[in-house]
C-alpha cells in the first residue's frame, strides 16, 4: 500500500501517495500530472526522464522517491511556462530545436544545468554535457545551436 | 512534370510506400485505396469556419514530429487569406477527419496538402460568393484579406468569415474549379513559420498520447517472449500483488491502479514460453537470405544486358549488405483505450487511424462503426513502430476490465515488438567500354517486405497471441525495389527484385523502405566503377546523368563541399546522388571523413547536402527534415544493427543498440534549391538514402578500403583495411 510522502517539486511542497521505492518519474507524472519528464527507457540510458535535483540533472526513471526527501526537484514545468518562459526554452523555440520533441524536456533541463554551472561553454563542452541524452530524430545540430543561443540570452553575447 | 496531388501513384515499383501483391504485379486500385484511404470530395469534410472566424482544417494525415501540422496550416492560411494562427488542424480522427489512409512515404504535404489547397480555394470562393450576396456587390469587386471580405474600392464595406459562414456548413463539393493561388503570390507558404506545437512541447503542455490521463484510468503492461507469438507453456502468478492478470491465449497482460504496480506485476509474473531455436545464425545472415524461396520480378529492363556484359572491356562486380535495423523511437509506444458498452475508443499514435480501426474490429470482432480511433502524437516513429500493436494491447485490456487502460511499452517491448527495417543483399555487375562508359548494368536485390501494416487481427502482435497462431508471412512484398533502378542513363540494364517470404524477424516500413539499402549499393557501385574507369567520381556521375535537376544538386553539393581540394592524409571526401523513388526529390551529398587506421575508428567531420524537393512550403521545416535524415541515416550507417541468436532477438536496449550521440554528429551544411514551378514533393525521407554511400565512398578516398556492409563499425573498417 502506498505511503504518504512529502516532496518538493518546482518550488512547492507536495504530499503524494507512493511507496518509497517508486521511481520518482511515476510520482511526477501520475501524482503531480507533470508532462515534462517522459518515460524513455527506465534504465537511465536515454535521458528523456531528466529532472533537476538542486541544480544537478538526474534521471528520474530509477531514482526512488524515498531518496529525495529534502531535495528541491525541478522539472521542465518549473523552469518556465509559455507565459513566463525561461531563456533556455526561449532559445529552443527560436532555433526550432526539435522534431518530435520527445527528448526535448530532458535536453532543456540538462542545458539549464550546464549553463548555470558553466557559462559560455565550448561546443565540445556542450556536446559532452548532452551526450547522455539521446535524440532519434536527428535534431542535434539545432539543439547545439539552441544551447549557444540560450547562453547568449542568459549570460550575454561575449561567449564563444 | 505535373501530377494530381490526390491521385495515388500508379507504378508497380518505386511508388510511395504501398503494398503490392507478392507476385510483383502492378498495384490494384483497391490496394491503393486501402493504403491511401478513400477521402471525401465534400468541402465540409475538409474545412469549417467557426463563429469567431477560426478556420478548422481536417486532415486524415497525422503529425509524426516532422512539422506537417504547421506546413498544412500554412497551405490553408495561404489559400484562405487568414493569418496562420487562425488555422487549427484536426488530424487523424475516425470520428472527424477524412480517410487518407496512412501517413507515410513523405506524402503528407503532397497528398493532404494538395487536397487541402483545393478545399481551401473552394472555401474561399464560397465565402466570396456569399459575401457578394450579402453586400450586394459583384464578386469581382471583392477581395479577401485577413479573414475579412471587403470591397476593393470601399474597404469599409466588409464582412468577416465568421459572420459569413461561422458554424454553418458549406454544403458543396470541392469542384476543383476554384482557382488556387499562383506560387509567386505566396506569402505564408514558402516562409519559415515556427512550428505550432513546439512551445507546448518545450513547456510541459500535454503533447503525447503518453500524457493522456482519463478519469478512472488504470495502467496496463504486457508480458512478451523475445520471440513474438511464442506459446505460453506455464504461468505462475504467485508473486504478483496489486494487479489483475489478463490471459487471452498467448496474450498476457497485467492491469493495476498504479503504474508502478503494473510494472512490478509484469516482472513478478513468471511465464514459461515455448522456446524455438530455429533462427538462422547471424554470421551467415546474408547467405541465408539469398537461399530463401523468393518471389521475383523485373524492376527495370532495357537493351540486351547479358550481351553487353560479354562485350565489355572491363567488368566490375560487388555485393553490398544492409542489416535489420530498428525505428528505435525515443519514447516506447503507448496507447489508451476505453470500452464502454459495445463502443471502443482508442487513443493511439498510429500513422493510419482508419486502417487500425479495421484491424481492431477484426481482433475484437465488433463492427468498425463501434470503434473510434483518435490520433495523438507519439515519439518520432519513422515508419511503423509499436504504435499499432500497443493500441491492440490497450483495447484488449480495456475490454477485459471495463475501465480506461493506458498501456506503456517498456524499452525492451519496443525493441522486440516493433517491426524492423528489412535486411537486404544487393549484387551488382557492370561493364565498361574502352572509353570508361557504362554499357551494361545488372542489379539484383534480395529483401523481405518493407511494408506490412496491419490490415487485420493477425497483423497485430496481440492478434497472433490471442488466436494462438504464429504471425503469418506478409501478404505482400513491397518496398525492397525502391530506388533499385538509378536515374543514370544506362543503355543496357536489368534490375531484379527477389522478395523473401520468411524473414527471421518481422519487418515493416521504416523511412525510405528499401531506398537506403539500394542507394548504398548503387552509389557505392558508381564509385567503384569510376575508379575502375580511372575517372573522378563526380565527373563519372555527371557523364552518365542527363537529368538537369540531378546535375544541379550534384554540382551544388560538390562546389559547396570544396570537391577536389586537397585534404590531410587519412581524410577523404565521398559523393553520392539519388532521385528519391526515381521521380521525387533530388539529393546529392558530400561526406568528409577521417579514418584512424590503427583502430578503424571513423569520424564523419562534415556533410554537405544539396536538396531539391520542388516548391518549398517551409524552408526551415525542410532544413530540419534534411538535417534529421542525415543524422539518423549516419547513425544507421555507422552503428545500427539489430542482432539475434537462434532463439530470438538479443537487441533489447540502448546498450545493445547504440545510436549516434551529440559528440559524434558532424557539421552539416545544406543547400536548398527551390523550384516554385515544380510540385512540392516530400522532404521527410530523401536525404536518408545517400548517406551510407557518401560515407563509404569517402572512406575509400581516404584509405582505398571499400566498405560494403552496413554498419561501418571499427571492426568492419579494420577488416576492409586488411583486404585492400
Amino acid at each position: 500500500m502506498p505511503d504518504q510522502l512529502t516532496i518538493t517539486v518546482n518550488g512547492a511542497p507536495h504530499v503524494v501517495q507512493a511507496t518509497a521505492d517508486t521511481p520518482l518519474l511515476y510520482v511526477l507524472r501520475n501524482e503531480l500530472e507533470l508532462n515534462g519528464p517522459l518515460f524513455g527507457c527506465g534504465q537511465e540510458q536515454c535521458g528523456a526522464c531528466t529532472v533537476l535535483r538542486g541544480q544537478e540533472p538526474v534521471r528520474s526513471c530509477m531514482l526512488p522517491v524515498g531518496e529525495i526527501a529534502g531535495a528541491q526537484i525541478t522539472t521542465l514545468e518549473g523552469l518556465g511556462t509559455a507565459e513566463d518562459i525561461h531563456p533556455v526554452q526561449q532559445a529552443f523555440i527560436e532555433e526550432q530545436a526539435a522534431q518530435c520533441g520527445y527528448c526535448s524536456p530532458g535536453l532543456i533541463v540538462t542545458t539549464a544545468a550546464l549553463l548555470w554551472r558553466r557559462p559560455h561553454p565550448t561546443d565540445e563542452q556542450i556536446r559532452a554535457a548532452l551526450d547522455g541524452n539521446l535524440c532519434r530524430c536527428g535534431s542535434h545540430a539545432r539543439i547545439v545551436r539552441a544551447v549557444r543561443r540560450a547562453d547568449e540570452l542568459m549570460w550575454g553575447g561575449d561567449g564563444q | 512534370m505535373t501530377r494530381d496531388a490526390h491521385d495515388p501513384p500508379q507504378r508497380a515499383t518505386g511508388a510511395a510506400e504501398s503494398q503490392a501483391p507478392a507476385s510483383g504485379q502492378a498495384e490494384t486500385a483497391s490496394s491503393q485505396r486501402s493504403f491511401w484511404g478513400d477521402a471525401s470530395t465534400h468541402l465540409d469534410d475538409w474545412i469549417a469556419i467557426e463563429p469567431d472566424g477560426t478556420v478548422v482544417a481536417y486532415s486524415g494525415k497525422v503529425e509524426t514530429g516532422t512539422g506537417v501540422r504547421t506546413a498544412l496550416a500554412q497551405i490553408v492560411a495561404e489559400e484562405l487569406d487568414v493569418p496562420l494562427d487562425r488555422v487549427r488542424l484536426v488530424m487523424g480522427d475516425t470520428g472527424r477527419a477524412p480517410d487518407e489512409g496512412y501517413t507515410a512515404g513523405s506524402m503528407t504535404v503532397r497528398m493532404s496538402g494538395g487536397q487541402l489547397r483545393k478545399a481551401a480555394a473552394e472555401a474561399r470562393l464560397a465565402l466570396l460568393e456569399r459575401a457578394s450576396e450579402m453586400l450586394g456587390v459583384p464578386r469581382e469587386q471583392l477581395e479577401a484579406q485577413n479573414g475579412v471580405v471587403s470591397m476593393r474600392d470601399a474597404p469599409e464595406q466588409s464582412v468577416s468569415y465568421g459572420e459569413l459562414q461561422g458554424g454553418q456548413p458549406f454544403a458543396r463539393q470541392i469542384s476543383g474549379t476554384a482557382l488556387v493561388k499562383p506560387p509567386q503570390e505566396y506569402r505564408v507558404v514558402g516562409s519559415s513559420a515556427r512550428r505550432v506545437d513546439l512551445v507546448g512541447k518545450f513547456t510541459g503542455a500535454p503533447s503525447f498520447v503518453h500524457d493522456l490521463r482519463l478519469p478512472g484510468m488504470l495502467h496496463g503492461r504486457v508480458v512478451r517472449a523475445r520471440r513474438p507469438g511464442a506459446r505460453v507453456l506455464a504461468l505462475d502468478d504467485s508473486a504478483v500483488r496489486d494487479a489483475q492478470i489478463i490471459r487471452l491465449g498467448n496474450f498476457i497482460g497485467v492491469v493495476a491502479e498504479r503504474e508502478e504496480q503494473a510494472i512490478k506485476a509484469a516482472t513478478q509474473l513468471q511465464v514459461t514460453w515455448e522456446e524455438r531455436t530455429d533462427l538462422p545464425p547471424m554470421e551467415n545472415l546474408y547467405e541465408w537470405l539469398r537461399q530463401q524461396p523468393t518471389a521475383d520480378h523485373v524492376v527495370a529492363a532495357s537493351g540486351d544486358t547479358e550481351n553487353a556484359l560479354r562485350r565489355a572491356a572491363k567488368l566490375v562486380h560487388a555485393v553490398y549488405e544492409q542489416p535489420f535495423q530498428a525505428h528505435a523511437s525515443i519514447g516506447p509506444s503507448c496507447a489508451v483505450a476505453d470500452m464502454q458498452g459495445d463502443t471502443l475508443t482508442v487513443w493511439a499514435s498510429s500513422g493510419g487511424v482508419y486502417p487500425l480501426r479495421g484491424a481492431l474490429a477484426d481482433l475484437l470482432d465488433i463492427p468498425v462503426e463501434r470503434i473510434h480511433v483518435i490520433h495523438m502524437e507519439g515519439a518520432g516513429a519513422y515508419g511503423q513502430n509499436g504504435s499499432e500493436d500497443v493500441a491492440a494491447d490497450a483495447a484488449l485490456l480495456a475490454r477485459a476490465v471495463g475501465r480506461p487502460v493506458r498501456v506503456q511499452w517498456s524499452r525492451r517491448d519496443e525493441f522486440i515488438g516493433e517491426p524492423k527495417a528489412a535486411a537486404m543483399v544487393m549484387e551488382a555487375t557492370a561493364g565498361l567500354d574502352d572509353d570508361g562508359r557504362i554499357i551494361a548494368w545488372r542489379y539484383d536485390v534480395w529483401s523481405p517486405t518493407h511494408a506490412n501494416r496491419p490490415r487485420n487481427a493477425l497483423g497485430l502482435l496481440a492478434g497472433s497471441e490471442v488466436r494462438e497462431q504464429m504471425p503469418p508471412p506478409a501478404a505482400f512484398i513491397f518496398g525492397g525495389a525502391r530506388n533499385a533502378p538509378t536515374n543514370y542513363t544506362l543503355p543496357n540494364q536489368r534490375v531484379m527484385m527477389h522478395g523473401i517470404m520468411n524473414p527471421p524477424l518481422r519487418t515493416s516500413s521504416m523511412r525510405t523502405l528499401g531506398g537506403a539499402g539500394n542507394t548504398f549499393a548503387n552509389e557505392s557501385f558508381m564509385d567503384e566503377l569510376a575508379y575502375a574507369a580511372e575517372m573522378d567520381p563526380l565527373a563519372f556521375r555527371l557523364r552518365h546523368l542527363n537529368d538537369a535537376r540531378g546535375r544541379d544538386v550534384l554540382e551544388a553539393a560538390a562546389q559547396t563541399a570544396g570537391w577536389g581540394e586537397t585534404l590531410p592524409a587519412g581524410e577523404g571526401r565521398g559523393i553520392a546522388f539519388a532521385c528519391y523513388e526515381n521521380d521525387e526529390a533530388y539529393v546529392a551529398m558530400v561526406a568528409h571523413v577521417a579514418v584512424d587506421e590503427a583502430t578503424g575508428a571513423l569520424r564523419v567531420k562534415r556533410m554537405v547536402v544539396a536538396h531539391d524537393c520542388g516548391l518549398i512550403v517551409n524552408p526551415d521545416g525542410v532544413r530540419n527534415q534534411v538535417e534529421g535524415n542525415v543524422i539518423q541515416a549516419l547513425s544507421r550507417a555507422l552503428k545500427e544493427e539489430v542482432r539475434f541468436d537462434a532463439g530470438g532477438q538479443t537487441t533489447v536496449d540502448w546498450e545493445s543498440y547504440p545510436i549516434l550521440t551529440f559528440s559524434e554528429v558532424p557539421e552539416i551544411e545544406i543547400v536548398l534549391i527551390n523550384r516554385p514551378d515544380e510540385p512540392s514533393v516530400g522532404a521527410g525521407e530523401p536525404a536518408t538514402v545517400t548517406v551510407a554511400a557518401a560515407v563509404a565512398n569517402a572512406v575509400y578516398t581516404a584509405t582505398r578500403a571499400r566498405l560494403r556492409r552496413v554498419p561501418f563499425t571499427p571492426e568492419r573498417v579494420q577488416a576492409a583495411l586488411a583486404v585492400r
